[in-house]
């Protein structure tokens, strides 16, 4: 079997012929366990091309303790995870992907006790490239807290995962 | 009154996620380390682009603390905006990140952040962030 044979045959032990991703059933096994899991991500909507996670506002992940303000980091982590999975959602399937590029403009502090909500769409896919970008708020998608856009690269599932 | 690097003090989120700093380097500038755990676990077997993103910005924000000390300054860090670039999957060890910071001027501090685990000259991931200097309250 030459290297792609290989990751076509093990990419069908993970995923059955005929495999759908459906957003919300992924969202939830995405973030059932791990630093997700970890950091309390729930699914919260999806469409076609975009899909919404949740992270309630938690006092141990406060990045400044005098305000309550939740740090920056969890909401890096949520914008990967929703722009991730936006890629999927797009594509009605799951392929291995690996962040290449992420940036992100924090355009106001997130409200102390709040829930953050991303809001991320998958406006492009090539093929070895996704091109994604979104938004998080804290109730209103009107007036967010920060932007991001980010690439994601496609590649083989060989060596992806570590199970 | 300006707090001494040593006495930088990691914030809630930061704890949380296990990091801490590891040393002040020659430069004066505080290194930070997070251990692998499943806390901060991404695809299976290697570590989340988002405790990545948190690592990078608690060395940039250590960084830029350390450089204003040494400027005598007591303003106040936000975040404005960070650019991540991932170079390599981080697998199941130690991880560490230290920031330059570039230049602070009176309203805008420019910090380039690098991440790695075993081998410094192997980055894991290398990042900008820009933060706004603002003055103290009160």
């Amino acid at each position: 079997m030459n290297k792609d044979e290989k990751a076509a045959t093990l990419m069908q032990t993970i995923l059955p012929e005929g495999f759908v991703f459906d957003p919300e059933r992924g969202a939830r096994w995405f973030t059932r366990a791990g630093h997700t899991g970890f950091l309390g991500m729930e699914y919260h909507d999806h469409g076609p091309d975009w899909i919404e996670l949740a992270l309630p506002w938690r006092e141990d992940l406060v990045g400044v303790e005098e305000t309550g303000v939740l740090a920056s980091g969890p909401i890096i982590s949520l914008l990967d995870n929703a722009t991730s999975m936006s890629v999927w959602t797009r594509q009605g399937t799951f392929n291995p992907q690996v962040t290449l590029d992420l940036r992100i403009d924090y355009v106001r502090a997130a409200t102390p006790g709040k829930t953050v909500i991303a809001r991320a769409e998958c406006y492009q896919v090539r093929r070895s490239m996704a091109f994604v970008r979104g938004i998080a708020h804290d109730g209103d998608a009107g007036d967010p807290i920060a932007h991001t856009a980010g690439i994601f690269m496609l590649v083989s599932s060989e060596g992806w995962s570590k199970p | 009154m300006v707090k001494a690097v040593s006495e930088f003090h990691l914030p809630p989120y930061a704890r949380t996620m296990g990091m801490e700093i590891d040393h002040i380097d020659d430069g004066g500038v505080p290194v930070i380390a997070m251990d692998f755990a499943e806390r901060v676990q991404g695809r299976p077997g290697f570590l989340h682009g988002g405790a990545i993103g948190g690592l990078l910005e608690m060395a940039a924000h250590a960084a830029l603390r350390a450089e204003l000390e040494r400027q005598g300054s007591d303003y106040r860090i936000k975040p404005v905006n960070i650019s991540i670039e991932y170079l390599r999957g981080g697998v199941q060890v130690r991880t560490f990140a230290r920031g330059e910071v570039i230049r602070a001027g009176r309203r805008v501090a420019n910090v380039r952040v690098e991440a790695w685990q075993g081998d410094r000259s192997k980055l894991v991931a290398s990042s900008w962030m820009n933060f706004l200097l603002a003055p103290p309250k009160g």
